[in-house]
């Protein structure tokens, strides 16, 4: 195709949103909601996945070792651990320093209580044991409870299965909720083109008659399209972009929400603006040449 | 003596993208036993042979409601014949590809009965859009189409819009797109319908000229006085039937 054409091309399509002004607008608000809530869907996915491996990543295996064990049964011990396949670390904790890691953990108040029980200490000596995928904790701990002296093997199994199911339900939800809503905007965009070609239907027939080929005809609104799922992503563009930065700021350097660690806005907005403009694009282009299917056949 | 279909860019032509459907035989239209019957079940042509050779001037009589439109309408493949084989310059139309139809449409320069402008488009767009599709350069539509538009006497309604124009002018745009692409057929769906005694006569000039220049001419129309005044071949319908096929033929049926 000649640049000419192309430029003709353009200079149709963009007339046709101007000349359909109330329908474009509403494709335009179309895009504008859906990409606004997919916008918000990937940032929470996003803190989500990294508050979820920050947890997973913190999971280990604490193994109580009997009271009566020898040092030469805790070697014995070790080494059988150290055999497992998915262990990637084992530290040995003695009931002493346990203890003194519990002291500094808790306020000061029972910090006392405690220290004067350091003489009967209630603690075990301990091997804390990571694994090489949290998700291989359960597995993993399960085989050591097979092992001797051993008193009890503890690993948080509740926290580690409410958390799987957790961040993998939102994930799912969360992709689910943003691939309907992308089909919605898309219908919607369809619909919306597809009224204000009803209009046009008698030209599209008229320009076949004289010779335009289907190509001829798409042109424009493969244009159209385009440039409304763009204009649809800037609003949530300029949104995600800047209410992050600014929630950012708020949470992190206001220290609201300090314990809780979120991604930070560079390059993670950066990165959802172009997810956005490419789906507006996309979705815009799709549900354009989708209308303009059915009148082509003259 | 009938070829499979070929779609060759003839020389002279190339400069155009003009492509034609070519076969070295003179028979552009060739219908055999063809019939058309509606969705809703009127046979509006029934069974009819028609043969037209290059060069040509045929006038298409008939009463309302005989089939000359569904008669013109299938050889730009508007409308497809549910029975017999229709043939364009030797190109069964069967066995065209849809993706060449647009190449068969830009080599018959079609006159519609309800004319088909754009309505968002001026004069001078409407005819150009014809030559857009060949992506033709901006200098050479210009000039082409003032052309037309001198040809037609609407030099100076280029700018109008067609709601602005009355109807024989529209009918004279309408003549002038089909004509932009120097086809090598011109059919005319009552090109003098809506016109005065004397635009008519200029349009038939104008028909008769590119006629004289190597284009085939076919023309519907209940114009009698054009008919008997300058007789040509004529072929009569009715009741979807051809009842009469004759050269320099009258137009002999009351209005
Ligand atoms: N699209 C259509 N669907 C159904 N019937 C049609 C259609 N077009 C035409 N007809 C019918 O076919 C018959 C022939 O119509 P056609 O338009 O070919 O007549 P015509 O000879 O061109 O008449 P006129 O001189 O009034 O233009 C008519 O009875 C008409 O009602
Ligand atoms: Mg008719």
């Amino acid at each position: 195709m000649k640049s000419r054409t192309l430029l003709r091309h353009s200079k149709e399509g963009l007339k046709n949103i101007g000349r359909n002004g109330w329908m474009s607008f509403a494709s335009v608000s179309a895009v504008t909601i859906m990409l606004m809530v997919v916008g918000i869907f990937l940032i929470l996915i996003a803190n989500i996945n990294h508050i979820a491996s920050d947890v997973e990543g913190d999971v280990e295996i604490r193994v109580h070792i009997d009271m009566t064990a020898s040092e030469e049964d805790k070697e014995g011990l070790y080494e059988q651990i150290d055999a497992i396949d998915n262990v990637a670390a084992i530290t040995y904790v003695d009931r002493d320093e346990g203890l003194d890691q519990f002291i500094e953990d808790v306020d000061e108040g029972s910090a006392e209580l405690f220290e004067s029980l350091r003489n009967e200490n209630p603690l075990n000596d301990v091997f804390v044991v990571e694994t090489k995928e949290p998700q291989l904790t359960e597995d993993v701990a399960g085989e050591i409870e097979q092992f001797a002296n051993i008193d009890t093997v503890d690993y948080g199994e509740d926290i580690i299965e409410q958390l799987f199911a957790v961040t993998n339900m939102i994930r799912i939800v969360g992709a689910a909720l943003v691939l309907g809503l992308m089909f919605t905007a898309m219908f919607l965009i369809a619909n919306t083109i597809k009224l204000t070609i009803v209009a046009r239907k008698n030209e599209i027939q008229i320009m076949k008659l004289v010779g335009a080929t289907n190509g001829f005809i798409r042109w424009p609104f493969f244009v159209e399209g385009l440039v409304l799922g763009l204009l649809g992503a800037i609003l949530p563009v300029a949104a995600v972009i800047s209410g992050y930065y600014y929630l950012y700021d708020l949470l992190v350097t206001e220290a609201i929400l300090s314990f809780v660690d979120i991604v930070p806005p560079n390059p993670l907005t950066f990165e959802i603006a172009a997810i956005l403009i490419g789906i507006g694009a996309l979705v815009g282009v799709w549900g354009s040449l989708m209308s303009v299917r059915k009148f082509l056949r003259v | 003596m009938r070829v499979t279909l070929k779609i060759v860019t003839i020389q002279g032509m190339r400069e155009r993208k003009m492509h034609v459907f070519f076969e070295g035989s003179d028979r552009l239209i060739e219908m055999r036993d063809v019939t058309k019957t509606y969705g809703n079940g009127i046979t509006a042509v029934n069974n009819i042979n028609v043969f037209i050779d290059k060069g040509e001037f045929v006038y298409v009589v008939g009463p309302s409601g005989a089939g000359k439109s569904t008669f013109i309408k299938m050889t730009y493949l508007e409308e497809r014949p549910t029975a017999g084989k229709i043939y364009m310059n030797g190109t069964d139309l069967d066995e065209l590809k849809r993706k060449h139809i647009p190449l068969l449409r830009r080599n018959i320069g079609v006159v519609f009965q309800d004319f088909k402008l754009l309505p968002k488009l001026s004069v001078f767009e409407n005819i150009a859009f014809a030559l857009e599709v060949l992506e033709e350069p901006r200098h050479v539509i210009k000039k082409r189409v003032f052309e037309v538009l001198d040809l037609v006497r609407l030099k100076n309604k280029a700018r109008f819009y067609p709601q602005e124009l009355s109807g024989g002018e529209q009918q004279r745009v309408s003549i002038a797109r089909a004509m932009i692409n120097h086809p090598p057929i011109l059919i005319a769906d009552e090109p003098t319908g809506n016109l005065d005694p004397q635009t008519s006569w200029g349009i038939m000039d104008v028909l008769q000229e590119i006629n004289a220049r190597g284009t085939t001419v076919v023309m519907a129309t209940h114009n009698k006085e054009i008919v008997n005044v300058s007789p040509k071949r004529v072929i009569a319908f009715e009741g979807g039937r051809v009842t009469r096929d004759e050269q320099r033929g009258r137009y002999a049926y009351e209005k």
